[in-house]
């Protein structure tokens, strides 16, 4: 795959800014920016949250208009004004936001708004035809008569993907598709961008992950604060320039020293535990006091779903849980927070925090029933105000403004708020799930610090993670899980990238 | 002429950050006392105005019931309902215990309102049952509690009006004062205090809050959302069913056919002061205001002689304008905060 890159890099430029300029009120979300894209390559877009990829990526498929600046198509100057301007010309954006509507089926997803027709009526033979004939081309194994909703997030994605090429297309923009895809089905998606590539067809990439910029890209972008920092062959640049280029700073390590204390007291212990729906199978595990138990897997490997069963979200079908010495199975979330034991969901938006209410309330939401939050039955604001206040320096929210409401802070500050939550009571054990999903490297380094300093309190935690250097770094001890099992329990010197890689796919692929 | 245009500019940019803040209802407010003066003189008189505050004692009762269920992101189709229920089973209920006991007055009038606010609570439990324990949709579970507690009103008293209360109930509750105060009013006033302290003085009130604005957040931070769901509709039917007992005293009958504009109306209180249909947003005091400024709107068009079928196309007119008006003001927000 590395060599078609490489030989395709000097095809001719397909889409070019000149000096694109977007103003928002009191902001400049971009600021003389210039872009090219050229055939046949892979063009990454890099930057923290709020460095205006997303505004770039807007612009270039339609949704936003500049506020300056000039577009170029085959060297053409073209002015975008809708998402459908765009697709005539033959430019698909694939956001995050998948826009998908989950009752219909993947055939009426595909061809929404462009039915085909016979006379006044829709000619269904002919949309299950075309249907087919697209998702063949590309090799999507997916049924077209299949209903959105239920088809995984990958397949989901697929069929995002497949409706770009209702037309002809020549520029694809991809926005960090792989955040909520499973290894197995990147790798998929990772396979088809390559065969477009060779295509002719340029893809704009944006992701937060090093070593997807290594294996796909082609050429890498950098921005920073609206403006573009360099532009840089994907080969010849190094990790730490990258974060160096992306935060016009020097960040010595992500990372930070790995806790080397002893650990001290069993605080969890999950006996074959069996949760209702299936989701896992018979699976043990143990945490004490002042580690970090790291559990890696695939997505729907059970990692997740077996901390919610322990923390009282998930029904309990078989199996005990025992926390700080009794047993506590069963025990709903109210029983567990009162307890000590929290657990922080891995998507803020749907599971974690309340985006209409300010970041004080999403902060105080656990706590409210104890000091400083209320005193018996009555809420103590001052009190509450003090202590957010304090707890936002100590994650360093930015802006520091904790009557704000949370959906008008960026990813990695609305993951700072949530995070803040594991500091209103005194937990003994807390679980952080996927806690760095969407979140720039400058905020993930800050994660990693707080929850490193956590475990040196004398805390024990559990990190829930997909990403493996997170795994690798973090943890003194880690479960892999594959398919609701517990394939292996590695540590110390055991607890490589081999080791992992080799248990997420069951024993057979040993 | 450029320092005019300036000035413009600056008032212009003012108006858009206090709508942005404050939403529509103050506009709303300042419009209908402008309109309502100028079309009559009665209009802004401390008279008048006590008069409205009278007349809308009711309808702020019950939309701050209304606003919890709101707030949780549902609402309560059968406050209505719940109003004429309690209204019928309070007046059969003190006419009979009036009827056999002639010289314990105030007994049959204490038994009498706790009956009728009982009756009307149950439907609420009903309510809650059915949306926190068995996931059925606010909408439908009130819509059909709404027929149901209707049915049942008509089928006690046969359509009739209910009388044989002692005269002492509508003197007291629906007419009189105390402390100076008409009792309506002191009555709500109390309500509004108790549930102010409630919301935003105990974790509980701030539950509503969390279940609306994120249900799965909330019972992730060990709130007990099927318990606040409930609490919130039978809390709902309580203060309609307050509501339906003054309303008794004030007509001094019972009856199975008031409160049917009350769902309509209680609603448009709270949305237009800026109530979230989507749950979790939305301020106490705000929905009072809103609810006066319904009242006020009722009174002013009376006063101008504006026919009781137009009021009603005005009224659904005014609740589309605001949640046109919230559409607008989100989007103002959007382009604020980038």
């Amino acid at each position: 795959m590395a060599s078609d890159r490489t030989s395709s890099v000097a095809g001719e430029v397909l889409l070019a800014t000149r000096s694109i300029t977007k103003d928002y009120p009191g902001v400049r979300a971009l600021d003389s920016v210039d872009f090219d894209l050229r055939a046949g390559e892979v063009h990454v877009l890099f930057g923290e949250n709020g460095a205006g990829k997303s505004t770039l990526i807007s612009i270039l498929a339609g949704a936003v208009q500049p506020t300056s600046g000039k577009l170029h198509f085959r060297g053409r100057q073209v002015s975008l004004h809708s998402v459908h301007d765009a697709r005539e010309l033959g430019i698909s954006a694939v956001f995050q936001d998948l826009s998908l509507i989950p009752q219909m089926t993947v055939e009426e997803n595909l061809f929404l708004g462009a039915e085909p027709r016979s006379g006044a009526f829709l000619d269904r033979l002919r949309c299950r035809e075309r249907a087919r004939a697209i998702l063949d081309e590309l090799e999507f194994r997916i049924d077209p008569a299949a209903r959105v909703g239920h088809l995984t997030r990958a397949e989901q994605q697929m069929v995002e993907i497949a409706k770009a090429f209702r037309s002809d297309l020549s520029v694809l923009i991809l926005d960090e598709p792989t955040a909520s895809l499973t290894s197995l089905e990147t790798d998929q998606l990772f396979n088809l961008v390559g065969e477009l590539t060779a295509r002719g067809i340029g893809i704009v990439y944006i992701t937060h992950r090093m070593a997807e910029i290594r294996q796909i890209g082609s050429r890498i972008t950098v921005l920073r604060d609206g403006r573009r920092v360099d532009t840089l062959n994907a080969q010849d640049v190094s990790e730490e320039d990258l974060v160096q280029l992306m935060t016009g700073r020097e960040v010595g390590k992500i990372f930070p020293e790995r806790i080397t204390q002893t650990a001290g007291d069993t605080v969890l212990r999950i006996k074959e535990l069996t949760t209702r729906d299936g989701t896992v199978e018979s699976a043990s595990l143990e945490v004490r006091e002042g580690e970090i138990v790291g559990l890696a897997g695939l997505v729907g490997s059970g990692k997740s779903e077996l901390l919610q069963a322990a923390f009282g979200s998930r029904s309990i079908a078989a199996g005990r849980v025992h926390y700080l010495g009794r047993e506590t199975t069963g025990h709903g979330p109210k029983r567990n927070i009162r307890d000590g034991f929290l657990y922080l969901p891995p998507d803020r938006r749907s599971e974690g925090l309340m985006m209409m209410r300010p970041a004080r309330e999403n902060v105080a939401l656990a706590a409210l029933d104890i000091r400083p939050f209320s005193s018996g039955p009555v809420l103590t604001p001052r009190g509450e105000r003090r202590a957010v206040s304090g707890m936002a320096d100590l994650v360093n929210l930015q802006p520091r403004q904790i009557e704000r409401t949370v959906d008008q802070f960026s990813g990695g500050n609305q993951q700072k708020v949530m995070l803040a939550r594991s500091l209103t009571r005194e937990f003994r054990l807390i679980a952080f799930d996927e806690p760095t999903v969407g979140v720039d490297v400058g905020t993930r380094a800050a994660i990693y610090e707080f929850i490193v300093g956590l475990a040196r309190k004398r805390v024990a935690i559990v990190l829930v993670s997909s990403d493996l250097p997170e795994i690798l770094h973090l943890s003194n001890r880690a479960y892999v899980f594959y398919r609701g099992h517990v394939q292996a329990e590695l540590h110390g010197a055991g607890l490589t990238e081999q080791a992992v890689l080799a248990n997420f796919f069951g024993r057979d692929a040993v | 002429m450029s320092v005019e245009r300036a000035a413009e500019g600056a008032v212009a940019r003012f108006l858009k950050r206090a709508f942005v803040r404050l939403g529509i209802l103050p506009f709303l407010l300042l419009a209908a006392l402008v309109i309502f003066s100028l079309m009559s003189e009665n209009f802004l008189t401390s008279r008048n105005l006590t008069n409205v505050l009278r007349q809308s004692v009711y309808l702020t009762i019950v939309s701050i019931g209304q606003m919890l269920a709101l707030l949780t992101g549902g609402f309560d189709l059968s406050v209505g309902t719940i109003l004429a229920l309690a209204s019928v089973a309070g007046a059969m209920a003190m006419a009979a215990i009036y009827a056999a006991m002639p010289e314990a007055v105030w007994l049959s009038i204490a038994f009498g309102c706790l009956a009728g606010i009982a009756a009307g609570t149950m439907i609420g439990v009903v309510n809650g049952v059915g949306v926190a324990f068995f996931n059925v949709s606010p909408f439908m579970m009130s819509l059909g509690m709404a027929s149901v507690g209707f049915g049942i009103a008509l089928y006690l008293t046969g359509g009739v009006p209910v009388y044989g209360m002692p005269i002492q109930f509508g003197d007291t509750f629906g007419f009189g004062n105390l402390i100076g105060i008409p009792t309506p009013v002191l009555v709500a006033a109390c309500l509004v205090l108790a549930l102010y302290a409630f919301l935003y003085r105990t974790p509980y009130g701030r539950h509503f809050y969390a279940v609306g604005g994120n249900r799965k957040a909330a019972s992730l931070s060990g709130i007990n959302t099927r318990g606040t769901l409930f609490l919130t509709y039978v809390l709902c039917a309580f203060f309609a069913a307050v509501a339906g007992i003054l309303l008794t005293a004030r007509l001094d009958t019972g009856e199975a056919n008031i409160g049917a504009s009350m769902p309509l109306e209680s609603i448009a209180a709270c949305v237009i002061a800026g109530v979230s249909l989507r749950g979790g947003v939305g301020r106490l005091e705000n929905v009072v205001l809103g609810a006066l400024f319904i009242g006020l709107v009722q009174n002013g068009m009376n006063l101008a002689r504006i026919e009781s079928y137009l009021q009603m196309v005005v009224l659904g007119a005014l609740l589309i304008l605001a949640v046109i008006a919230d559409q607008i003001r989100l989007k103002y927000l959007a382009t604020l905060k980038d």
